[in-house]
């Protein structure tokens, strides 16, 4: 592989400065994973304080939706693999495309998440949107609260992740990232997008499928 | 340059011996003068500039800090409110909390000497991502700002720990915004760790293995491990109590099904692996000066990278201890009492491996010595009275006392604030280029030692005979021990800074360090003082073990004793690996 690499400042070798920007995307998803982790534990706390009202709670959210959704967001995933696949071989305009497709796939999610909220907001099931409320008990609130801030927070990665990926499929699409030397920029891009529909993976049972 | 040409008439800048005015040939070329602009300094990427910064910054919180401090021990004087009101000294021990602990002591080692050390003890140019290390330190001012401004729109009274339900649903301070002011911190303290990581293990120069990595790398390392791990759970949590704030969240709220008990959970998740931020940095520096004091290889060099290791990770399971009579399961209890006293073991081996080094040493009494040595008796009385506290039934009596604030204060400020000083006052000379008076080094040391002594040593019998903290209106019997106790921190005060005075002054009137002042070993010590911009020339090939002084084997003067013939093996086992 003969290929332009612009070297920075500490690295004297590309594979060097490529293995370390690895390893900086994979130990920031660590941290990414420890602040959902947080989400997660009260999630879990939440529901072994009161099993059978949170069941309940869970029941109202809809299903379809979410199981909708996970689908689309494994499709993005594949589209984003296959990306990185193209750019490690240097075809740069199928990559740019894939990452278009899983970008727009990944505003079908959230389209579809907005269309959830305005469904539950006419239930009065989701807080501080809903007026008026109305929930049957605390602990159905205080699911909706939960469900509010995990969806939300997730919902906020996914839009940087979308921001990523079409502004890298631009760059790429202008010629501006070399393939396969900079290879390295869609791989962590790819492994950010990646993580994101992991958390959702996980979110998905935790709250949809706890009935 | 009209600056060059004043430096062109000086008589001779080779001149090791001539004080004063005149610059040194590797000053000229050092990074303290890479560019002379506010924006050079403002936009660099060399981790030793942005160590610099820090070092600015952290100071100057460590100084606000303290005078809260200084405020809540003038009230404590007398058993009446009369210097604060109620609400007033909530607030003051608030501010010396926070400010403290995520302004000063997290920062402290790893931002200033972690930044500037590391890269030249790994034989780097610099750390892996510059840019982001920089960013971490816009960062940490941006939370700084916003910490300064609740000090100034009138504070916030929850104490640092935030509980709920005071937090959430009573306080009347600003608790919001100092949530804000801490969130953005974290993400300094992240971007830290992150770079940290990659760095040790991406950019050690050929030759340097895990095996001859330098202590202090192995300590940072195991914090910065901590840092990434722990952190975001704290940024999750403090989340959650301003959106309980703001939203009537629920979560810590018994009246909506929540648990208040939850927050300390997920708080001391991160909070007390925190602890262990704020200590294994120290530790790592102590390793340091001890090595360098004895001027003989470090006894049980694997065991003490270890324990950093061990620290970190068991750190992570002994949150629990702080909840003992929070209503916390009692088989709970008992395990979070059984790992924390397990902590102590390899905080113990670290404790045992410095004085077999010491042992036979050829020891100096620099300044750095002093620190280091003033570190190992706090930091063991620290530790002792932490076992006491992780005791189930003991607890129970001593909970929420002063002794509780006396045995984290001799971790914290006998511990991490010495280590802090011994290690300005070790590498003062590489990251200046100028060596210091080293008597006035020796009396700070000896003041700080005495001075934290009598503030601190007060308050372990106030907490035995059940003076509770955070409280300024007491029984008259404890006004004794107060006052001593006051007395104490002003002199620990004054003491505190001294250094800053004779360091200052040393710049322009310190003779030159040339590169190994202290004539120990280490990468660091091979370059200028201060080093040039890009660190090395060439990358440097290592090929020996750390710590490579020297052996006095049995004859050679008088006794050798077993500890030298343990450490040729320690060392022949180092240079293996």
């Amino acid at each position: 592989m003969s290929e332009r690499i612009e070297l920075h400042e500490p690295f004297s070798d590309a594979a060097q400065q490529h293995e370390a920007g690895m390893l900086g995307m994979y130990v920031f998803l660590g941290t990414e994973m420890m602040l959902f982790g947080g989400v997660f534990a009260v999630i879990f706390v939440t529901r072994a304080l009161h099993p059978a009202e949170f069941v309940a709670a869970s029941q109202k959210l809809h299903v379809f939706i979410g199981a909708l959704n996970t689908g689309v967001l494994l499709t993005s995933s594949f589209a984003v693999a296959l990306a990185v696949a193209f750019a490690r071989a240097a075809r740069a305009r199928l990559a740019a495309g894939l990452l278009v497709a899983a970008a727009g796939l990944g505003l079908v999610f959230l389209g579809l998440k907005a269309f959830e909220y305005t469904l539950e907001i006419h239930e009065g099931l989701l807080p501080l949107f809903s007026r008026p409320a109305n929930f049957s008990g605390p602990v159905e609130h205080l699911f909706m609260n939960l469900y509010l801030v995990a969806t939300s927070l997730h919902a906020i990665h996914m839009t940087i992740g979308v921001v990523l990926l079409t502004g890298l499929a631009w760059r790429i699409a202008r010629g501006g990232v070399p393939l396969p030397g900079r290879v390295a920029l869609v791989e962590n891009s790819g492994l950010y997008w990646h993580f994101v529909d992991v958390i959702w993976v996980f979110l998905y049972p935790a709250l949809y499928l706890a009935r | 340059m009209t600056m060059d040409n004043a430096l062109e008439r000086r008589p001779n800048p080779d001149d090791l011996n001539d004080r004063g005015l005149s610059e040194t040939q590797d000053e000229r070329v050092s990074y303290l003068r890479a560019g002379h602009t506010l924006r050079s300094w403002l936009l660099t990427t060399d981790h030793k500039r942005i160590a610099i910064l820090y070092l600015i910054s952290v100071t100057l919180f460590f100084f606000i800090g303290g005078a809260a401090a200084a405020l809540v021990r003038a009230d404590l004087l007398t058993p009446q409110a009369d210097l604060l009101t109620n609400e007033g000294y909530n607030r003051a021990f608030t501010l010396h909390g926070v400010i403290m602990v995520w302004f000063f002591l997290i920062p402290s080692i790893p931002n200033t000497f972690g930044n500037f050390l590391i890269p030249l003890m790994i034989g780097a140019r610099d750390l892996a991502f510059p840019r982001l290390n920089l960013l971490s330190w816009y960062i940490y001012m941006l939370g700084g700002l916003f910490t300064v401004f609740v000090l100034i729109a009138g504070g916030v009274d929850t104490g640092w720990t935030f509980y709920t339900p005071l937090s959430s649903m009573f306080s009347n301070g600003h608790v919001v915004m100092v949530a804000v002011a801490v969130f953005v911190v974290g993400f300094s303290s992240i971007l830290t760790g992150l770079n940290f990581i990659v760095t040790v293990h991406k950019l050690r120069a050929p030759g340097m293995s895990w095996g001859r990595l330098r202590l202090f790398v192995w300590a940072h390392y195991a914090t910065s491990l901590i840092l990434v791990l722990a952190t975001p759970v704290l940024s999750v949590t403090l989340a959650l109590v301003a959106a309980e704030r703001l939203f009537g969240l629920g979560i810590f709220d018994p009246k909506l099904g929540g648990d208040p008990l939850l927050f300390q959970h997920l708080f001391w998740f991160y909070s007390h692996p925190a602890v262990y931020i704020m200590v294994l940095p120290a530790l790592g520096v102590v390793s340091e000066l001890v090595a360098a004091s004895a001027r003989k290889p470090v006894f049980g060099y694997r065991f003490i990278a270890g324990s950093s290791i061990a620290i970190a990770i068991i750190g992570f399971l002994v949150w629990g201890h702080h909840m003992f009579v929070a209503g916390q399961s009692m088989y709970a209890s008992a395990v979070f009492s059984f790992l924390s006293l397990a902590v102590a073991v390899p905080s113990g081996i670290k404790v045992y491996n410095w004085t077999a080094t010491l042992y036979k040493g050829h020891i100096e009494l620099d300044p750095p010595f002093f620190f280091a040595a003033s570190f190992i008796g706090l930091f063991v009385v620290g530790g002792l009275t932490g076992l006491v506290l992780a005791m189930l039934a003991v607890d129970v009596h001593l909970h929420d006392t002063y002794f509780v604030v006396a045995h984290f204060h001799y971790i914290m400020v006998g511990g991490t604030v010495s280590a802090y000083f011994g290690a300005l006052h070790f590498w003062w000379p590489k990251m200046s280029g100028r060596i210091y008076p080293r008597i006035w080094g020796r009396l700070a040391a000896i003041f700080i030692f005495l001075g934290f002594n009598l503030t601190f040593f007060p308050q372990f019998i106030l907490g035995y005979l059940g003076m509770p903290r955070r409280y300024h209106v007491y029984d008259p019997s404890f006004q004794v021990l107060h006052v001593l106790s006051s007395a104490g921190a002003s002199i620990l005060g004054v003491a505190y800074l001294m250094p800053f005075t004779y360091l200052f002054w040393s710049m322009r009137y310190g003779a030159p360090a040339g590169p190994n002042p202290w004539d120990v070993r280490g990468l660091e010590w091979t370059v200028p003082s201060p080093p040039p911009k890009h660190n090395f020339e060439e990358i440097p090939v290592v090929t020996g073990p750390p710590y490579d002084y020297p052996l006095e084997r049995e004859g050679d003067q008088g006794e050798a004793g077993d500890a030298a013939e343990g450490n040729a093996a320690e060392g022949n086992a180092g240079s293996r690996a």
